[in-house]
């Protein structure tokens, strides 16, 4: 096993972890942690390919994602805090006031 | 171009623009009821003067029609459609009728309409309605004529309806535009024939090439034409079967009666005929068709006005079996001696219909012949004038019902085209009982006792000059206007039929026959409700049965509520109401709506509000993509 199969086992496994963690975790702030998993798996296998394939392209594009997962925290925080300032609680499952 | 015609048609639509917005409703009643009398009855005359005008201009271009274009209606390839005003002798005879025995019942009108709050708005339609009997009369083309045709309708229902907050005038008015709805089916597919045929909706021109085609004409029978037309013609003109409205019509005011309703709009169907004559010429069965139809409906209305005891219902019996003489006289190929007896008839029964308008404004609203009598020495003018027309309707010489419907006795018995004994036979039979129930409407209504009620006695009084003096008019014309020999007048445009030669002798003896007839009619009818009041009484009691089929006016109403009207309404109803618009639409349309609601609620369980179930479905539904384009690229 070379050193890209590691890397990109190793994005995929921080993909599959952070997916896990969305889908079965109910705190909203580890969920949005899971997130940022998910993303980071992505730039780990963006740098991966773009190592091997010997462009730079795919290393730009991680500082892209850096800044889009930036501005995403810093609006998915106030949410979460204003959530919570509603109902006083981090569990997802209050807040299913949507339903049909 | 002068401009003329087009003047005579367009005048009394002005009179009806100003009267309809200023002095109704529409525009606040902004003018008082002189300036209504004098635009309603001023344009009219007008209009009459005009007429006269272009008689003159006829006369001194040796008979050569005039025609007018105003405008151009349509252009499609090579057919134009003009609106065309065309002004020959019989065109000339039609608009003097209209426009002068209009204007007369316009101004009748002002003393009889005097207290209506509607004042307005009457005289605004009764322009309207001249107008389109112009356009009637003077078109070019079938299509202007239909365009009138069809507008004199709507006056005709307007007017009858005038006094809508009663629903049965609302009714009639109903009644009467719908029946002539039938009638105007066939007439359209008659106008749809002869345009397919001859290429052009211009009545000289069809005629022209019927003549010169010798009957000919390629791919359409003069016949079929010929009572498709006349089907159109049977409708305008209540002739049987289409013969139920013009009854009922009587419920709109009496000046309309008089105008509408007897002289000049029922004549329409009379005029399109002769005007048309050119295609019937060539139709024999088209023309044995209106004589058989024609002499049955004149002797049938002469029967059920035997026994009316409401005085309009009388006149409105006597007006359909006059237009059946009419019929008659079209169907023996007599066009001219039809249009003499359109004019007499005009006079005379307008002063008949007017002059019932002055009894009925005298006695407040009654209509009742059996709430009459002795009224001759109360309204003297009412019953001099009347008694004139009475006589010139039951055919004593020399008033003016004598010549015309001598006339056309002659001709039904003589006639080359179609004449005969039986015809005859039945017109003169009709002529008798015409002359016995005018003489029996006179004697109950202005001889004999009072059978009024105190009150309505009290208040009997003779009718203001702008009445009278249009009475007594009309009865002078009534009086003399035989003596104007229209037939002759007409004959270069409608030639007479020839006579069969050898009924020549007969002549002079038909004559003293009809004359004989007459007199007996008026004297079987003055013995008859002149005495004993028991006698009328016994011979009712005698024929019960006939009686009750008289005044029943053989039923026909019910007959076609019975065939047509219950059958329509169960069809609507059942059908189309209930399967059609209920059950088939509808239910198409709730079934899908509710499918949409079922099918939504289910669905809705999905959207839990659980964020998890969505992320979740969100990665199945990922996954699901990959393995299908892993599958299928």
């Amino acid at each position: 096993m070379d050193k890209t199969q590691l890397l990109l086992g190793l994005a995929l496994a921080l993909f599959a972890l952070g997916l896990l963690g969305v889908i079965v975790r109910r705190n909203v702030l580890v969920m949005l942690m899971c997130m940022e998993l998910m993303l980071n798996g992505v730039n780990l296998s963006l740098v991966t390919f773009s190592q091997q394939a010997g462009t730079t392209a795919g290393a730009v594009l991680v500082f892209l994602i850096f800044v889009v997962a930036t501005v995403e925290i810093a609006l998915a925080i106030p949410i979460v805090l204003l959530l919570v300032r509603d109902k006083r609680t981090l569990d997802l499952g209050a807040y299913s006031d949507l339903k049909g | 171009m002068t401009g003329t015609l087009t003047l005579i048609v367009l005048l009394p639509l002005l009179g009806f623009l100003l009267n309809g917005v200023l002095a109704t409703q529409l525009g606040g009643n902004r003018v008082g009821k002189r300036f209504v009398t004098v635009v309603g009855c001023g344009l009219p005359l007008a209009s009459f003067a005009l007429v006269l005008q272009a008689l003159a201009q006829l006369q001194s271009g040796d008979w050569k029609p005039l025609v007018e274009v105003a405008y151009r209606w349509a252009l499609i390839g090579d057919s134009r459609f003009e609106i065309a005003f065309y002004f020959d002798r019989l065109t000339a005879v039609m608009a003097l009728i209209v426009t002068g025995v209009g204007s007369v019942i316009h101004i009748y009108s002002v003393g009889y309409m005097a207290h209506d709050k509607s004042f307005g708005r009457f005289f605004a339609y009764l322009n309207l309605f001249l107008f389109f009997m112009l356009l009637l009369v003077l078109g070019r083309s079938l299509l202007v004529l239909f365009v009138g045709w069809e507008g004199v309708g709507l006056a005709s229902y307007l007017l009858i309806g005038f006094w809508f907050d009663d629903l049965a005038n609302a009714r009639a008015g109903k009644k009467a535009f719908i029946t002539n709805r039938i009638g105007d089916a066939g007439f359209l597919l008659g106008m749809f024939l002869l345009y397919h045929a001859v290429g052009t909706l211009d009545m000289d021109r069809i005629n022209a090439a019927f003549n010169t085609a010798g009957g000919a004409v390629p791919a359409v029978s003069a016949s079929l034409v010929g009572i498709l037309l006349f089907i159109g013609a049977s409708g305008k003109s209540a002739q049987i079967p289409l013969h139920v409205w013009l009854p009922d019509a009587m419920a709109g005011p009496t000046p309309v009666s008089a105008l509408i309703h007897a002289a000049t709009m029922v004549t329409a169907g009379v005029y399109l005929v002769a005007r048309m004559s050119g295609v019937y010429l060539h139709a024999p069965e088209a023309s044995a068709v209106i004589a058989i139809v024609g002499v049955s409906t004149a002797f049938l209305a002469a029967t059920v006005a035997l026994v009316q005891n409401d005085i309009k219902k009388v006149l409105a019996y006597s007006t359909v079996s006059q237009l059946g003489f009419m019929f008659l006289a079209l169907g023996v190929g007599a066009y001219g001696v039809a249009i003499f007896h359109v004019m007499t008839h005009a006079f005379f029964k307008a002063c008949l219909f007017l002059g019932a308008g002055s009894v009925i404004h005298a006695l407040g609203g009654e209509q009742d012949l059996r709430k009459m009598g002795g009224l001759a020495r109360r309204v003297p003018v009412t019953f001099t004038t009347f008694a004139i027309a009475t006589a010139a309707i039951a055919g004593i010489p020399p008033l003016a019902g004598f010549f015309s419907k001598d006339e056309i006795l002659w001709y039904a018995f003589a006639s080359s085209r179609g004449g005969s004994v039986l015809l005859w036979g039945v017109a003169a039979a009709t002529a008798l009982m015409t002359a016995f129930y005018m003489t029996r409407l006179l004697w109950l209504a202005f001889l004999g006792t009072s059978r009024m009620t105190p009150e309505v006695e009290h208040h009997v009084h003779e009718s203001p000059w702008s009445m009278t003096g249009v009475l007594v008019l009309l009865a002078g014309l009534s009086a003399v206007g035989g003596f104007i020999a229209l037939p002759h007048f007409l004959e270069p445009l409608l030639p007479l039929p020839a006579v069969n030669e050898h009924l020549h002798a007969f002549e002079t003896p038909l004559l003293v026959v009809s004359v004989v007839l007459a007199a007996s009619g008026v004297a079987l009818a003055a013995w008859l409700f002149g005495g004993d009041p028991a006698r009328p009484a016994a011979l009712r009691e005698r024929f019960a049965t006939a009686h009750r089929w008289l005044s029943g006016k053989y039923f026909v109403d019910e007959l076609y509520e019975r065939v047509i009207g219950r059958p329509l309404v169960w069809v609507s109803d059942r059908v189309f109401l209930r399967l059609g618009d209920r059950a088939l639409l509808d239910g198409t349309l709730d079934g899908l709506a509710a499918l949409g609601q079922r099918s939504a609620g289910w669905l809705a369980r999905v959207q839990t509000g659980q964020l998890h179930l969505y992320a979740g479905l969100v990665l199945a539904g990922i996954v699901g993509a990959l393995i299908w384009s892993w599958r299928h690229v």
